[in-house]
């Protein structure tokens, strides 16, 4: 198995993990996304709080969360190794920097890693660990977990808004190059296809984390 | 012309080397960048100081020596061009200009502007040839090649080995160097007999030389002075993974 080894540990292979994990969080992203439109359903909550409680205790959830986290683990560790031994590739950098022309987001991938991978950790504590693991939510009407509460309060502070708001500009910049650039490690390159798939990128890097930084400043202008 | 030179000197490997900035006059605008450095090095003799080591060879453009990095540019500011075809008029009177060596922990600097390139030699040689059995030549258009695949394959040759993807590459990576060698051969149905191993060893030796991975930030292609384009590092990794999948190089 060394040839196997070998692979994803050249740099061409660091890069195809990076490219899988990647389309895989977007595709999460989309599934998180359509769950959390509940939260605009206008019903107080109801409907929201029955979806969250729905993704309970069903094994067929449990092993996509571990996939899920798996994928966020290997991409932010592989992402932390590239960039070091990137560095290390050039270890005098140029004092008459660095001009040439390159594509949106590329250059600062690293940088707004850290920044998602901050807010993950936040949103994690805040959201996944009190209705998932502390379980220490009130109860709705309906006797189940009152999530929907919990997010009401927590976008009552334009603070904790702001925060949203930045993170869901850095994910649209990160996936506006990710999604394209995973194609581009692939090697499929294509005169026909390669400008659908930079359109499709920016397009859901535009769509997707605009609706989930939309729901934050619906409760705060709302509620 | 008038212009203020800060230029990178470097006495040795071992050396940790500095910026010095040197005043430069009366230069014509139709100097070529590498002449106004010659004037300076004629003005640094005849004062008894060291004059600045560079690299340059046929200064038509084609040999890829003259590796300088150029107020944030391999080869300056102009497109698809190299240092030597490089003029000052191309700058405006009185411009301060940062000339300083490739960087990359697989291009050491020797002295001053000097790097050693001999890495790139070093990936060419672990794959960047084909095997052909002796015997009489056989007719040329015996193998039909389509023009399409021609022109792609000698766009990929085009490749003068300069290092100024590498130079210009935020992780100095040798990705677009590596895939126009890759390319060229195999979009040819003479590549394809060791299609898989020059990739996988080719690759391999690329990573050994210590250059960065790709981001596909793009900026080697638009620094290109041939301007290979980037569909090439598409074209190594799509070969790549087949080799890996199917080669018997366990």
């Amino acid at each position: 198995m060394s040839w196997f080894k070998d692979t994803l540990t050249s740099s061409i292979g660091r890069k195809l993990i990076m490219a899988i994990t990647g389309l895989g969080l977007i595709g999460f992203l989309l599934v998180h996304l359509i769950g959390n439109l509940a939260l605009l359903a206008g019903d107080g909550g109801i409907s929201f709080n029955e979806y969250a409680h729905s993704m309970k205790g069903s094994p067929v959830i449990l092993i996509g969360e571990v996939v899920i986290f798996s994928g966020f683990l290997f991409h932010i560790i592989d992402g932390i190794g590239l960039v070091i031994s990137n560095k290390k590739a050039r270890p005098v950098s140029y004092g008459g920097g660095a001009n040439a022309k390159t594509s949106t987001g590329s250059k600062i991938m690293g940088p707004l890693g850290i920044v998602i991978t901050v807010f993950f950790i936040l949103h994690l504590v805040d959201f996944f660990y009190r209705a998932k693991i502390a379980d220490d939510l009130g109860l709705d009407a309906n006797n189940i977990a009152d999530l929907y509460a919990l997010v009401v309060e927590k976008f009552q502070s334009p603070a904790y808004v702001a925060i949203y708001v930045v993170s869901m500009i850095a994910i649209g910049i990160h996936l506006n190059h990710g999604f394209q650039s995973a194609f581009q490690t692939f090697g499929l390159n294509h005169l026909k296809y390669t400008p659908i798939i930079k359109f499709i990128g920016t397009a859901y890097a535009v769509v997707v984390p605009g609706a989930f930084a939309f729901i934050p400043l619906f409760f705060y202008f709302t509620k | 012309m008038n212009f203020t030179l800060k230029i990178w000197r470097q006495k040795g490997a071992k050396d940790s080397g500095q910026f010095v900035t040197y005043p430069i006059k009366d230069i014509s605008s139709d100097s070529s960048f590498l002449e106004m450095i010659d004037i300076l090095n004629n003005q640094l003799v005849e004062k008894g100081e060291e004059p600045i080591a560079f690299d340059h060879d046929c200064r038509e453009g084609i040999c890829g020596m003259c590796s300088m990095y150029i107020n944030g540019h391999p080869h300056g500011p102009e497109n698809l061009i190299t240092t030597c075809q490089l003029h000052m008029r191309s700058f405006k009177d009185g411009d301060s200009i940062t000339i300083e060596p490739w960087r990359s922990s697989a291009f050491p600097v020797i002295k001053d502007l000097v790097v050693d390139r001999s890495a790139f030699d070093r990936i060419i040689q672990a794959g960047g040839y084909v095997s052909v059995n002796t015997g009489n030549a056989q007719d040329a258009n015996n193998i039909p090649i389509p023009k399409t695949d021609a022109d792609k394959a000698f766009d990929a040759a085009t490749c003068i080995g300069c290092g100024a993807c590498v130079a210009a590459c935020k992780n100095a990576s040798a990705m677009l160097f590596t895939s126009a060698k890759v390319s060229q051969l195999a979009l040819l149905p003479q590549g394809q007999v060791e299609a898989k191993a020059r990739v996988e060893n080719m690759v391999a030796q690329m990573d050994k030389e210590g250059f960065g991975a790709c981001t596909n930030t793009g900026a080697c292609s638009a620094e290109c002075p041939k301007g290979i384009s980037i569909e090439n590092i598409a074209r190594m990794n799509r070969e790549f993974i087949k080799a890996k999948l199917s080669s018997e190089n366990v």
